[in-house]
């Protein structure tokens, strides 16, 4: 029989000792976190009622509610999406179907890590310098959309070629030997198999682009509006830099005024990001193969 | 007989039908889709290049631009451009961050992937991903709100701006960024290798210890790099937690200003075209090649590792 030395009872305290130690350390990661968000709620949860979700900010930012910010940013989100999740799933299309492993893939690799390596600030100039003076379009929404598509870019890329490649082999091939091209095989096989994973990856790209701040700041995004915007050529407001404004530019914002705010934007992050969660949960629940 | 047979079923598999020509079209569409993140990073350059490069010929000098301390674009009589101060404040920053989130992350990375088992582990990585999601205007709005107040209570400093606050939020940004990639880098470890280990006699932890962080070393390193590009480049939480005043610190409760956050923080103010605005988009250069030179390191440790 197996007799356990005093090594053996040793290895296995200290064992015990590193597993609980590291899961401490973990927690510690979460806590202050959970923290945050718990005083986020308390401070701010108060004050958010419709009326503040649905009425224009009074009295110098000081009062009243963020509907210009939330209007801004949803028209954002959605016409940055016209642009980037076509482009990034043809990107993915692209590397998970057609390219085979040569210089040109590798480099296309690096610069799609790049593109999300680069800090938004970067982006920001970039988006000033291409889109509001060279392209032309003014400090708009189309400029600041199109900015924050383009930083997004690789999160659309990444979901979709990791859903493109879970479809197995075999479905092709299949497809292929019943003498379907390579694109009508992408297009009635692998997209459709794909379609669940493609959208986590835009839901995450929405939470992604409803917070990022840096890149319109010069692009399309302004301090304040007294009306709203008529088209994509106007400015916006957008509910990042409106919480950067009442923390920090304007004087007697009321105390709780920036917490709602930063509650409403967290809240609809978070949001994105669990229902992406959950939907890919779902599908790898769902998966037949 | 049967030849012109065969040729004839090969001529009839070899139409040019419309599909033929769809499937060519959308080659060619989706060649230049993936060809055009290529376009777009050098683009990037070119633009902030653009913008930026005759501040080179103009009012540049080395001496000036990397050994002066002295950021004063707007004085009128003479304007001055170093970035001395702006590059220590974002390295001090950035390296309380990483002295913070280094440990923290590699800490959770392996405990999500050797300890924690099923649910708990499940339960980890759904909040360590939503973790990654809080937007950084928030994380700076955190440290503005709530740990300002707090670190002048606890340290009675009468101003809880700084290293230490900055370097704390970024430290709880980078973390879960961190967390995720080296927890990947742990996972492609083989099981085979912990298999052996455990079967001459290891317990988890010496195999954690002696076979996995060896092993995925590469993994970790590349995990590591891409977390102080997140935190080097990091602009609204720096912005809003430094105190964003231009300081060669002495102490952790001193405030500092990035290079990022200058940017931000200057950039509205300057006419397109001015020196100033020219010398904000050469910081932008400085950034931009040093995260590419990052990113190129990180991918270049990870690909030494596959290679294994």
């Amino acid at each position: 029989m197996f007799q356990s030395t005093e090594l053996n009872r040793r290895n296995h305290s200290v064992q015990k000792l590193v597993s609980i130690l590291f899961g401490v350390v973990t927690c510690l990661l979460i806590v202050p976190v959970l923290t945050i968000m718990t005083v986020l709620v308390y401070k701010g949860g108060p004050n958010i009622s419709f009326e503040f979700l649905f009425s224009a900010p009074t009295n110098g930012m000081t009062a009243g509610g963020i509907f210009p910010a939330l209007l801004g940013t949803i028209l954002l989100v959605v016409v940055a999406l016209i642009f980037s999740v076509p482009l990034g799933v043809a990107t993915a299309v692209y590397l998970s179907e057609y390219a085979s492993d040569t210089w040109l893939t590798r480099l296309i690799n690096l610069a799609i890590i790049n593109l999300a390596g680069v800090p938004s600030i970067v982006h920001a100039l970039f988006g000033l310098g291409a889109f509001v003076i060279f392209a032309g379009f003014g400090t708009s929404i189309l400029a600041a959309s199109l900015t924050l598509g383009i930083m997004t870019l690789p999160v659309v890329i990444v979901a979709t070629r990791e859903s493109l490649q879970a479809v197995p082999p075999e479905f092709r091939m299949a497809c292929w030997g019943m003498g379907a091209t390579r694109w009508q095989t992408i297009r009635k096989v692998v997209l459709p198999n794909a379609m669940s994973g493609i959208l986590t990856g835009v839901i995450l790209e929405v939470s992604r682009t409803a917070g990022e701040t840096a890149p319109i700041m010069f692009t399309g995004a302004a301090f304040f509006l007294p009306f709203l915007p008529q088209g994509i050529l106007d400015q916006t407001m957008a509910m990042s830099l409106h919480l950067f404004v009442v923390s920090t530019q304007v004087p007697g914002v009321p105390e709780t005024l920036p917490y709602s705010v930063a509650l409403v934007l967290v809240s609809l992050v978070l949001i994105m990001n669990a229902a992406s969660i959950i939907l890919r949960a779902y599908v790898r629940g769902q998966k037949k193969w | 007989m049967n030849s012109d047979k065969n040729i004839l079923v090969s001529q009839d598999l070899d139409v040019k039908d419309s599909a033929w020509y769809w499937d060519k079209f959308f080659q060619i569409l989706m060649f230049i889709s993936g060809v055009s993140a290529i376009f777009l990073i050098v683009s990037i350059f070119f633009f902030i290049t653009k913008e930026g490069f005759s501040f080179f010929f103009e009012s540049f000098s080395f001496r000036e631009f990397f050994l002066s301390s002295a950021w004063r674009p707007t004085s009128l009589s003479n304007p001055t451009h170093g970035i001395l101060a702006l590059a220590i404040g974002t390295a001090s920053v950035t390296g309380f961050a990483m002295l913070l989130a280094v440990p923290f992350s590699l800490c959770a990375a392996i405990f999500i992937s050797e300890f924690a088992s099923g649910r708990v582990r499940e339960i980890l990585k759904v909040l360590i991903e939503l973790l990654a999601a809080i937007p950084s205007v928030v994380w700076g709005f955190i440290g503005l709100s709530i740990m300002n107040p707090l670190i002048i209570d606890l340290f009675d400093v009468p101003v809880g701006l700084g290293i230490l606050n900055s370097g704390i939020i970024l430290g709880l940004m980078a973390a879960p960024i961190m967390t995720t990639i080296a927890e990947d880098a742990l996972k492609a470890v083989p099981d085979h290798y912990r298999e052996a280990a455990e079967a001459l006699g290891a317990t988890k932890w010496q195999v954690t210890f002696k076979v996995v962080l060896p092993a995925a070393k590469n993994g970790l390193v590349a995990a590591i790099l891409l977390g102080v590009g997140r935190g080097f480049g990091e602009t609204m939480a720096v912005l809003m937690t430094s105190g964003h005043s231009i300081n060669l610190p002495t102490s952790p409760f001193d405030s500092v200003r990035a290079l990022t956050a200058t940017i931000a923080a200057e950039l509205g103010e300057t006419a397109v075209g001015s020196e100033h605005y020219k010398a904000l988009f050469t910081l932008g250069i400085l950034l931009f090649l040093v995260t590419f030179a990052i990113n190129l390191i990180a991918d270049i440790v990870v690909k030494g590792n596959k290679r294994h």
